[in-house]
């Protein structure tokens, strides 16, 4: 950039066709910003304008009722709740101690590369394919049947690997002098990784926790199969685990694509839109504040 | 000071039994996926499953071809990959050399806003206004073709090529640069021959990710292609393999449904695949950095 002053005689002498080579593909590049830029903002404003007018009080303070020819999606909020805090709950401990094994206890280079490997894998590994083996093991093989429990089980597996990532990306930056200076002052391992090493990530971990709720909110095909799309009101969050729960995104696919319903539809893909900017600049925010302790 | 020995011990052993679940993950799904899938592939032959093509499951004389199946997801990423490479490999150009810092600062949230997005909602979408302007612009009898579907998948694998591709533009050394540069050569001869060439397999390894997005997305493929099971046809209604799975599991039965989980071993390899490649293509990365 600070080359320009330098470039900038030659450019006067450069030959018309390379010129317009270069006229060319410059506006290109500025082009391909455009779209990028105008599909967002179009994006985001269709789905406002559609699915706005259709969100109203009653769609989301009532559930489903035949009879009276209504559509409330009250249940499917709380079993998306339910399906974020079941999946956060579990894997969390272990994303984060998978973590803590690779970055402060694994010896062997070759186990830790073999772990990271199999982490990549899952990553790679498409949703279609979750709800599957999620199926099988979940479902059938432990006799969950197609249940909330089933589901948010499948999503542990599926943000293991980015909450692994996180909590390791910050366990990286974490000084090793504090390891240093708590082994020196004679605390064993676990004490201080739990007193010293784990307080400084807490901006990674919840930056993996953000990106995973992201995941989870906007998962349908992992969960068609394992949590099934059921619709009936559960205040209990004991009880909603062993039901069949669609999360919004699995019902916004029910609605449209089983019955039609376009205006649901738009209703809640202007809610998924809504919790994705939100997610987008918490996790956002929470990277931003773990630059600074790192 | 025993007491603690104890936890000191427990501890260790958490953690590396929290760190085996990744490795244990990966064998139980590939596991999962050979013993169900291998079934239904004995019954019809392993020839007639992958190179039929005609898919009937549920008629009385039920036939399994995947190869429809097969050259659709091939055929519908290949496009998506030609659509989605040049306008994201331009806008990681834009971000990381063009554009000045403050302005690629207000475009790069746009690239991770269109990752946030779940692919439902780019269905949905694509079904309400993208399938009905190809409709008309087309003067076709319906929108939910395959070419509506590769520009979904192209929008889909847009984020991942762009931030792949971004951060290894934003590796090659400056010295290449400065070096074209020297020599007389502009700015963007210098992007286009210079750090583009030298970046080159970072962003192969970004189309190699959009590849695998691409070819795994389910749910808003399904909103888009019209689910019928013809051979690709690029104004026709194809189904992929990813929805030939989705649209018949959750009535599925028999022979048909471990059908369908040969359909998913058949995803799972070429997943495989792509991940093997990605994974080498990685590594790669800056051997002759100095």
């Amino acid at each position: 950039m600070n080359n320009k002053s330098a470039a900038q005689p030659l450019n006067s002498r450069i030959a018309a066709g390379r010129r317009l080579n270069e006229l060319v593909l410059r506006a290109l590049v500025y082009l391909a910003a455009l779209i990028v830029t105008l599909l967002l903002i179009g994006l985001i404003g269709y789905i406002f304008y559609r699915g706005l007018p259709n969100l109203t009080w009653e769609l989301l303070s009532t559930q489903r009722s035949v009879l009276a020819g209504r559509i409330g999606i009250l249940p499917n909020l709380l079993f998306t709740l339910y399906t974020i805090l079941t999946a956060l709950v579990i894997a969390l401990p272990v994303g984060i101690g998978s973590a803590i094994f690779l970055n402060e206890y694994a010896r062997s280079g070759k186990l830790v590369r073999f772990i990271e490997f199999s982490t990549e894998t899952l990553t790679g590994i498409p949703s279609i394919i979750y709800g599957l083996v999620g199926m099988l093991f979940f479902s059938q093989r432990l006799g969950l049947r197609s249940s909330v429990l089933a589901g948010s089980l499948t999503l542990v597996i599926m943000i293991l690997p980015s909450i692994t990532r996180t909590t390791q990306e910050s366990l990286k930056t974490t000084p090793q002098a504090y390891r240093d200076g708590a082994a020196a002052l004679g605390a064993p391992k676990w004490y201080a990784i739990r007193t010293i090493v784990l307080p400084c990530t807490v901006d990674g971990i919840v930056s993996g926790a953000i990106l995973a709720v992201g995941r989870i909110v906007g998962e349908s095909a992992a969960l068609l199969f394992t949590a099934g799309a059921g619709y009936v009101l559960v205040t209990n969050y004991i009880k909603a685990l062993s039901v069949s729960g669609g999360t919004l995104s699995v019902m916004l696919y029910v609605y449209t694509m089983e019955h039609g319903e376009f205006g649901v539809g738009f209703a809640i893909a202007a809610i998924l839109m809504l919790l994705a900017l939100v997610i987008n600049f918490a996790a956002k925010a929470a990277r931003k504040k773990l630059k600074r302790v790192g | 000071m025993k007491a603690r020995n104890i936890t000191e011990r427990i501890m260790n052993l958490i953690f590396t039994f929290c760190g085996m679940i990744a490795i244990a993950a990966v064998i139980g799904i590939s596991g999962y996926m050979i013993v169900s899938g291998l079934p239904a592939i004995r019954e019809i032959g392993l020839k007639e499953f992958l190179l039929g093509q005609v898919w009937k499951s549920t008629a009385s004389e039920p036939r399994f071809g995947i190869l429809p199946f097969i050259l659709s997801s091939i055929v519908a990423t290949f496009g998506a990959i030609l659509i989605g490479v040049p306008i994201g490999l331009m806008t990681s150009v834009f971000l990381s050399k063009i554009a000045r810092p403050k302005l690629a600062a207000s475009v790069r949230p746009a690239v991770e806003l269109l990752a946030g997005i779940p692919s439902v909602v780019y269905g949905l979408v694509g079904m309400i206004v993208l399938a009905p302007a190809v409709m008309k612009a087309f003067g076709i009898k319906s929108g939910a073709t395959l070419f509506t579907a590769m520009i979904v998948l192209a929008v889909m694998i847009l984020p991942s090529i762009v931030s792949v591709s971004e951060n290894a533009l934003n590796a090659v050394p400056k010295k290449y640069e400065e070096a074209s540069l020297a020599l007389g050569a502009t700015k963007i001869e210098t992007i286009f021959k210079v750090s583009i060439p030298a970046a080159k397999s970072g962003i192969s390894a970004g189309v190699v990710l959009g590849i695998g997005r691409a070819i795994g997305e389910a749910m808003a493929v399904m909103m888009v292609a019209g689910n019928v099971a013809n051979m690709p046809k690029l104004f026709g209604s194809v189904r992929l393999l990813t929805t030939a799975i989705a649209s018949e599991m959750s009535y599925a039965g028999g022979l048909q449904k471990q059908a369908l989980f040969s359909i998913g071993l058949v995803l799972f390899i070429f997943i495989m695949i792509i991940n093997l490649t990605l994974n080498t293509l990685l590594k790669g990365g800056y051997s002759d950095e100095q």
